[in-house]
């Protein structure tokens, strides 16, 4: 076909061709201006619509980013606002721990506070007064004596009196000073526990400024996430991110630690539902086994939303504590239930390759198989490990959860790296686009330049002819009029 | 929208009620009983033994011999569907072997004819009856056919998805002289075995018996 449109001038394929060539040239020169118009038209669309694209992907974008930070500033927000909850949670507990028995304590401290002010108006220093008659007798006993024996012997009397009387008021005053450092000693242990009772109310006040420290501290972070400042965007996104790699790292390990589960399980279960049916391309025991694992989970997100360690169902978390600590004791119950089915199960299957194996051994013609000496260290580590795996596995809730809330900001993030991506290549097809159509307009150009060249020559030759014409009309006007 | 919803649904829906195909295997083992083949017996037992260690709960095993005249259930020597219990499966495996090995140690004497044709038609016939996913039949012959006289084989038999394996095919002392005979048995066998509908195969080599059936 190729060949005959090639030879329809010439029977010599050169000449024939050269002929096509002139006729394309000369056709592309008579199409000269539509085919202009047409590729500058196309290129314009084209650059128009890329230019639509990516203004319309910018404005996706601009709407993205301002979703993302509300999204990163509210879980920002609710992460604050539960760690300040937590806080107020501690100052509760040490308010009603210590200071809910202020009151006894109060009383305590005034019942000793009263005791000592007791002891000590029972201690006061008041010495004996000397009877009233004694400054009488004194000055009578100070008499000098004249020589009279019998007023002599009176007189001694009467000082050896007023000596007894003396003796007497110092005995009465050593004993009363000795009832009051009784006193006094009494009141030490009272003054101790004075002393130990506002020592504790010290320490209780001390950790509640240290909480309402930190509850400060709190609260100036949710108030600049609330204000919405950039660097907070970028602080709570980078903190996603981290979570993210985390959260990450323990499901890829707890999935590991599933399918162990599932290895320790699987063939036992065949025991159970049997090993030839089949859901699907899979065995109906392999199904079970990764039922089984599957409620565990469940168990244990169920667990720990009970015990409010995780927020994910929002209906669990909001139950009255009666309620709550019902789903513990139920969700706690079945996941120990499945861990000693689960601890069975892997015995079951110690025992079953055990047969298994003796099978083999005695198909293989190589006798009766010698019980191993420490064979029940690896049935004991296999129940133990299918006791424990459901406890460990209910753990992945926690960070099931960070996954779970971290996803949205690195999927947000991601989007928006894409559509800048889309929205940068459109710009970039669109000016390709109409730089494009002007090259294909030189090209254009450059094919057809013979009939071009030809036409410019004609151009100017008609050009230089008008000329002179115009010359002489115009200088024979002139001549006119100036005649 | 709909239509495409609809569509789905019925595709579906056909998918769900077709009857699915059986994952389980279902093994028929022709012993040759005549002549010198009652001396390879051991090797026998050794391939019998490998079936057993194979095969898992649900799938079939048959083991019936080859003599003068081959298509009857009398020459089935030992058959059993493996249980859905493993357990159970591994019992039925031990029984199973005491039963062969009570057949081996009682096989003394070769029968005087070998109807190769109808052990093997007697072989689709249990095959079919399991309604295995995958079915063999294993022959432990020299593939020498001697008919009795009056015994027709001559006529195309029905293999449909059949895997049949020939084992340990021994050389005649006249293969030794012109070997064409050898390549000529078993060519025909081939042939006949791919006309009936089925695939054809031969290992010699009984430390190769992994290429028998397919693993799991």
């Amino acid at each position: 076909m190729f060949n005959e449109i090639l030879t329809v001038w010439s029977s010599q394929p050169g000449i024939s061709a050269t002929i096509w060539l002139v006729l394309l040239v000369f056709v592309a020169y008579l199409a000269r201006n539509p085919a202009h118009a047409l590729i500058h038209s196309t290129g314009r669309a084209i650059y128009t619509a890329c230019r639509l694209f990516a203004t319309s992907l910018r404005h996706l974008e601009t709407n993205l980013l301002k979703r993302n930070k509300e999204v990163v500033l509210a879980l920002g927000q609710e992460a604050c606002e539960r760690s300040i909850e937590r806080e107020f949670h501690r100052v509760n507990a040490v308010v009603t721990r210590d200071l809910g028995a202020y009151p006894a304590l109060h009383r305590q401290i005034s019942d000793t506070i009263d005791k000592i002010e007791e002891d000590y108006q029972a201690a006061t220093d008041a010495p004996p007064l000397p009877p009233a008659w004694l400054e009488a007798v004194d000055s009578i006993a100070s008499i000098p004596r004249t020589g009279d024996a019998t007023v002599c012997t009176i007189l001694d009397n009467i000082g050896e009196t007023l000596e007894g009387a003396h003796q007497e008021t110092q005995k009465a005053y050593r004993k009363s000073t000795l009832e009051r450092h009784k006193l006094l000693g009494a009141m030490q242990p009272q003054w101790r526990n004075l002393g130990q009772s506002l020592t504790r109310v010290k320490d209780t006040i001390d950790g509640l400024e240290e909480r309402s420290i930190e509850i400060d501290r709190q609260m100036k972070s949710y108030e600049t996430i609330r204000n919405a400042e950039d660097t907070v965007t970028r602080t709570l996104s980078s903190s996603s991110l981290t979570q993210f790699f985390i959260s990450t790292l323990v499901l890829i390990i707890a999935v590991f630690g599933g399918l162990i589960n599932f290895q320790l399980i699987a063939m036992p279960m065949s025991e159970m539902v049997g090993g030839t049916s089949y859901i699907g391309p899979m065995r109906t025991s392999d199904i079970a086994a990764l039922v089984i694992i599957m409620v565990e989970i469940a168990m244990g997100l169920f667990l720990m939303e009970s015990l409010r360690i995780t927020h994910l169902f929002p209906i669990i978390g909001s139950m009255d504590d009666t309620m709550r600590k019902r789903m513990v004791m139920i969700t706690f119950s079945i996941l120990a239930i499945l861990a000693t089915v689960e601890a069975s199960l892997a015995y079951m299957r110690d025992l079953l390759a055990l047969d298994r194996e003796a099978l083999t051994q005695s198909l293989a013609g190589t006798g009766v198989v010698a019980q191993a000496e420490f064979r029940w260290i690896p049935s004991l580590g296999q129940m133990i490990m299918g006791f424990i795996l459901p406890f460990a596995l209910a753990f992945v809730a926690i960070p099931l959860e960070s996954f779970i809330h971290s996803l949205r900001t690195v999927l947000g993030m991601m989007a928006l790296s894409l559509i800048h991506a889309i929205a940068f290549t459109a710009r970039l097809i669109g000016g390709s686009a109409r730089q494009l159509s002007v090259m294909l307009v030189s090209l254009y150009d450059l094919i057809i330049m013979l009939p071009l060249g030809i036409e410019r020559l004609v151009a100017s030759s008609i050009k230089r002819k008008q000329k002179p014409d115009t010359a002489e009309q115009s200088s024979s006007t002139y001549m006119e009029e100036q005649s | 929208m709909k239509k495409l919803i609809l569509a789905m649904l019925l595709t579906l829906g056909l998918t769900a009620c077709s009857e699915p195909r059986s994952n389980a295997r279902a093994v028929y083992l022709l012993l040759d009983t005549s002549g010198t083949y009652t001396a390879e017996m051991d090797k026998a037992q050794k391939i019998i033994n490998y079936l057993l260690a194979t095969l898992d709960s649900g799938d079939s095993i048959a083991i019936a011999r080859i003599d003068s005249g081959s298509f009857s259930e009398k020459d089935i020597i030992a058959r059993v569907t493996f249980d859905d219990r493993p357990s159970t499966a591994n019992q039925q495996k031990r029984a199973f072997k005491d039963q062969i090995d009570e057949f081996v140690e009682g096989t003394k004497r070769g029968s005087r004819h070998t109807d190769i044709t109808g052990g093997m038609l007697q072989a689709s016939e249990y095959l079919e009856e399991t309604g295995a996913g995958e079915k063999y039949v294993l022959i432990f012959s020299d593939l020498e056919e001697d008919l009795k006289k009056g015994h027709i084989r001559d006529f195309p038999i029905s293999l449909p998805d059949i895997h049949v394996v020939a084992l340990n095919v021994t050389k005649l002392r006249s293969d030794n002289i012109d070997p064409r005979d050898y390549m000529e048995r078993l060519g025909l066998w081939e042939k006949r075995v791919y006309q009936a509908g089925g695939t054809w195969d031969v290992i010699n080599d009984l430390e190769r018996m992994d290429r028998l059936i397919a693993q799991r």
